[in-house]
């Protein structure tokens, strides 16, 4: 039988949660054994050349690009991942939700403290850059997701649990010490 | 302003329990209810800022903010919309030159909305400074804002045709009418008000009244239908320095209007009630809690209890019984739905805030002012008078078994002849549309927004205890109304409004569910959100008073009821949808920064 | 006569003085029911509605039920902790708990009852309600980001003439606990640290603490709420 197949991205987050995947130390040997990546920037394979069984999402939705991304996870995996708390709640970057997107803008480009350079008022809108979406998105509110795995970042331990868990088919164990919301 | 306010709190003998006649005399003063009266009223009262201005905060009808010269609540509810609310405020807001919500610059004028105002079967209706007026149209909006805008006074916009019965008696001269299609016992007139306390309370013990009162089989005509002789009982029993007699005079449903007419035409059957049941449980104190949106009754209801003060109907040695006091004075409310519920309308007379208490314990045994307390229905207490005077026994043949008596209801919606009808109990909701002149009916809300939304496959049910319990609110559909939009949408958002907030399931869950009917009325539901809307409701069941255990009904009951109307518009092509909008949500970024949104070349 | 009634829950029979409350008791006889509004000690308000039991079919809060001699209640059972768990991810979806950014974070009750009930994402559209933090009083910050609205603070952080410094405002699903401005400026030190103490949550923080302890030695970090109940 050949391996199961992994992809995993980044979309609005900090790549904690893959620092954290990283983090099962010695046990990556053994999950190369397990699996095989595809589309990851673990391998920095950038587009999917096969189906894949299990698709790892950090970060929410911030804008038009994250969406487009989301959306091509969920086509190309049967099994979806939320990990850490951006995916599955928005998380830091969500801390403007509420706040209009105009006045966001404008503290980023104009009025903020960091602000020294942009007298004459651009904003960034070149039609290659992503557009930005009027709040921070939740995954499971743009795309079904299967499984949650909650933590800023998740604990090294419940990735490997949890991965170990879906990839043999054995019930997931999760001890106490594994579930953190932070 | 300082001296106003002092004297205002001195009136109440600087009494905190007294907070709401203090906060309604200070905001019928001054307009509003500003910092510097909440400071002012802290002070005189030792409270914290905070703690006053969390009561002014809870009630509607309160403000911190001036609301102009003539605030103007216009009714909000269901029934309103149907017969031509929209342009009425299309037409005031045109008149006017303002938004709902807004008030003149010149402070003249401002422009609010109201829940249900018990005036179903008179809408659109609109209070203006405490004066009622109904059967608005664009016409007559045009004709008010420009008598406003003449000078005239409030009263001087009543208009030549005003209201019918009592309404028109000076002291009352309210617009709204009675519409009273259908009397029994309670509405008839050939009770002589004053007779049982005159000639059959001196013959009769405390307990042979509350054992007739028991034997009536009797239960609470608010619509929770607990044996008021029991309660009475148990009142009479419970230790305390003194024991009170309180009237829920809060109608609140929406949809129910039959209390304002049985004050406004029998007011002194129901004070006599109070009375009787002050006897009973052995109290000389009751208390009328009245809703704001009747406080057009006042001047009206204080006459009347000054006359039966001047008849010893009232006051000391009633009815020649030595040692048998009683008064009742009547207490505001301030526009809050939850203080129909027996233990937050304590808390509210307490001039708290409306939040219901934990029972046990309940009122009986320690209720206001944690004494023993009885509060009953406008109507029970109505009913009372005519159980003394005939005996339980007699009131026994009238209604069913489970359900003795006669029940009046406050019909309303798509029917020829809205109004209050007095019917026993055991009608069924057939005859009943069938007596109201009510043609393809799409639904009947029973029991108002709380109760239940029938369709035609139930409309065999009977009225009672057993079966469709009911406060007396129906409302009738006609098959051309849009029930999850207009109706069922709304009932949702006026439990929004209504919830005191206390319970964390009241408080969220509503507004969980309302956001999801949302999302299947904007055609973005799949066949899960009706499976979510059925388990999440259940959470409601969870909150401590009755209304949030029945916050969801609208949408579980019409879930039940109407399923079609769901499935229609569901998208059968998908599983999956939480309502994600690209387009939608990438708009006002790009236009901010100035440019075309494209979703092309990702 | 003896003044110990019995009671079970679920099942186990239980011993307790007449007069306490379902949660006392239960505590007592080793069982553990969890609660959030509720402080030994100061009068219940049932408000959070977490504590929920069901006697003779009926949901009530065992914060504010006396027990009663015979009483027969159902607290860990599967409906009744599908309905806390709903609690919890209700008050989780309804304010903007941000625990990686929490100074509470890993001694917060509301976390700890998410962890307790396996919560690894609520089954509720988070709402992102936009709520203010108001930092002007000079000893402590109230963040209504994080309020769930459970009164221990109203209830038990008062001067000596008995005014409380916090207070309800407005009602429904705008409701929020705000901090008289004019007691607020005069606070002591002790009180706004006793304010902390008692809010179950991160809404109410002392100025310049926070973040003292190390991640792993919070109360929550390893041992469960509760999980020191023991007859």
């Amino acid at each position: 039988m050949s391996k199961p197949i992994i992809a995993t991205t980044s979309l609005a987050g900090c790549f904690g949660c893959h620092m954290s995947i990283l983090d099962i130390d010695e046990r990556i040997l053994q999950l190369i054994e397990l699996v095989e990546f595809n589309k990851s920037p673990v391998d920095d394979i950038k587009t999917f050349t096969k189906p894949v069984d299990i698709g790892i999402i950090e970060g929410g939705c911030c804008n038009s690009e994250n969406v487009e991304v989301l959306k091509s996870f969920r086509k190309n995996c049967k099994i979806l991942i939320s990990l850490g708390e951006c995916a599955i709640m928005g998380g830091l970057p969500a801390l403007r939700n509420g706040i209009p997107i105009e006045e966001c803008l404008h503290e980023a480009y104009i009025n903020g403290p960091t602000v020294q350079l942009n007298k004459t008022g651009i904003m960034p809108n070149d039609d290659e850059l992503p557009m930005l979406l009027d709040r921070v998105y939740p995954c499971h509110e743009i795309v079904k997701i299967d499984y949650f795995l909650p933590g800023c970042p998740p604990r090294a331990d419940l990735i490997w649990d949890a991965l170990v868990a879906l990839i043999t088919g054995d019930p997931m164990k999760l001890p106490y010490e594994v579930i953190k919301f932070d | 302003m300082k001296n106003t306010v002092k004297q205002i709190v001195e009136k109440y003998g600087n009494d905190k329990t007294r907070l709401m006649d203090i906060l309604i005399d200070t905001q019928e003063t001054f307009g509003f209810i500003g910092q510097e009266a909440v400071e002012l009223l802290a002070h005189q009262l030792g409270m914290s800022q905070v703690d006053v201005n969390q009561t002014i905060s809870f009630y509607h009808f309160f403000s911190t903010k001036p609301r102009g010269e003539y605030a103007i609540y216009l009714n909000d509810s269901a029934v309103a919309h149907m017969f031509g609310r929209q342009a009425v405020k299309e037409a005031f807001e045109k008149e006017v030159g303002i938004k709902f919500g807004e008030v003149t610059a010149d402070g003249k004028i401002g422009l609010f909305n109201t829940a249900c105002i018990g005036m179903n079967d008179q809408e659109p209706a609109a209070i203006i400074n405490n004066k009622v007026f109904t059967r608005l149209t664009p016409y007559r909006v045009r004709e008010i804002i420009k008598h406003i805008r003449e000078g005239r006074k409030v009263e001087g916009l009543i208009n030549e045709s005003f209201g019918d019965g009592k309404n028109q008696l000076p002291s009352l001269r309210a617009m709204v009418s009675s519409n009273i299609r259908r009397k029994g016992m309670i509405l008839s007139d050939d009770y002589v008000y004053g007779s049982v306390t005159r000639d059959i309370l001196p013959k009769m013990s405390p307990e042979a009244v509350i054992a007739e009162i028991k034997h009536s089989h009797i239960r609470g005509r608010g619509g929770a239908g607990f044996p008021t002789g029991l309660k009475w009982e148990f009142c009479r029993r419970a230790k305390g320095e003194k024991h009170f007699v309180l009237c829920n005079a809060d109608e609140g449903e929406p949809g129910t209007f039959k209390d304002r007419v049985i004050l406004t035409e029998k007011p002194e059957l129901v004070f006599e009630g109070m009375t009787i049941a002050g006897y009973a449980i052995g109290s000389d104190e009751g208390v009328l809690y009245l809703r704001y949106e009747y406080r057009y009754m006042k001047e009206y209801l204080e006459q009347v209890l000054a006359k039966m003060r001047a008849e010893n109907q009232l006051g000391k040695n009633i009815g020649g019984i030595e040692g048998f006091d009683f008064d009742i004075r009547i207490q505001f409310g301030a526009g809050a739905y939850v203080c129909g519920e027996e233990s937050a309308l304590i808390e509210s007379l307490e001039g708290k805030r409306g939040e219901p208490r934990d029972k046990p314990p309940f009122p009986v045994e320690k209720g206001y002012l944690n004494q023993p307390t009885i509060i009953n229905n406008v109507e029970t207490f109505a009913t009372a008078v005519r159980i003394v005077q005939n005996g339980g026994e007699w009131f026994t043949q009238f209604g069913t078994e489970d359900s003795t008596g006669t029940k009046i209801l406050s019909i309303s919606g798509d029917c020829m002849f809205p109004g209050v009808y007095e019917v026993n109990w055991g009608f069924n909701v057939a005859d009943m549309l069938n007596m109201v002149g009510a043609y393809d009916v799409q639904g009947v809300q029973v029991g108002g927004p709380s109760g239940t939304l029938i369709g035609p496959d139930e409309f065999h049910r009977t009225l009672g205890y057993s079966d469709l319990s009911t406060g007396g609110s129906m409302i009738i559909f006609g098959r051309q109304r849009n029930l999850l939009k207009d109706v069922v949408l709304n009932f949702m958002e006026f439990f929004i409004e209504e919830s005191c907030g206390s319970c964390s399931t009241c408080r969220n869950m509503t507004q969980v569910m309302t956001n999801k009917l949302k999302k299947i009325l904007n055609g973005k539901g799949v066949a899960k959100d009706l499976d979510d809307l059925k388990q999440w409701g259940k959470v409601l069941q969870a909150s401590r008073c009755g209304l949030g255990q029945t916050a969801g009904n609208p949408i579980i009951s019409s879930l039940k009821n109407f399923a079609p109307l769901y499935d229609a518009l569901i998208q059968k092509d998908k599983d999956f949808d939480e309502g994600f909008d690209l387009v939608a949500s990438v708009q006002n970024s790009c236009k901010y920064v100035g440019r075309v949104p494209n979703f092309n070349h990702h | 006569m003896s003044n110990l009634i019995k009671f079970k829950i679920d099942g186990v029979e239980c011993m307790t003085e007449r007069g306490k409350f379902i949660v006392e008791a239960a505590l007592e006889n080793g069982i553990f029911i969890p609660t959030l509004c509720n402080m030994p000690g100061v009068k219940p308000k049932g408000s959070c509605r977490i504590c929920t039991v069901k006697i003779n079919g009926r949901l009530m809060t065992s914060c504010t039920t006396p027990v009663a001699d015979g009483m027969e209640i159902e607290s860990n059972s599967a409906e009744i902790n599908e309905l806390r768990k709903s609690i919890v991810e209700l008050l989780f979806v309804s304010g903007n708990h941000f625990c990686p950014a929490c100074e509470k974070s890993g001694n917060c009750e509301l976390q700890a009852l998410g962890y307790y009930y396996q919560m690894m994402v609520p089954r509720y559209p988070y709402e992102f309600p936009l709520r203010e933090v108001d930092a002007s009083s000079p000893h402590i910050i109230k963040d209504q980001n994080r309020c769930i609205l459970c009164k221990r603070c109203i209830k038990t952080i008062k001067d000596e003439e008995g005014k409380s410094f916090f207070a309800f405002h407005d009602r429904g699903h705008r409701l929020e606990v705000v901090l008289d401005k004019e007691m607020g400026s005069q606070m002591s030190e002790a009180l706004a640290e006793e304010a902390m103490k008692n809010c179950p949550v991160g809404s109410i923080l002392k100025k310049e603490k926070g973040f003292n302890q190390a991640i792993g030695s919070r109360k929550f970090d390893k041992k469960a709420i509760g999980s020191d109940v023991k007859l």
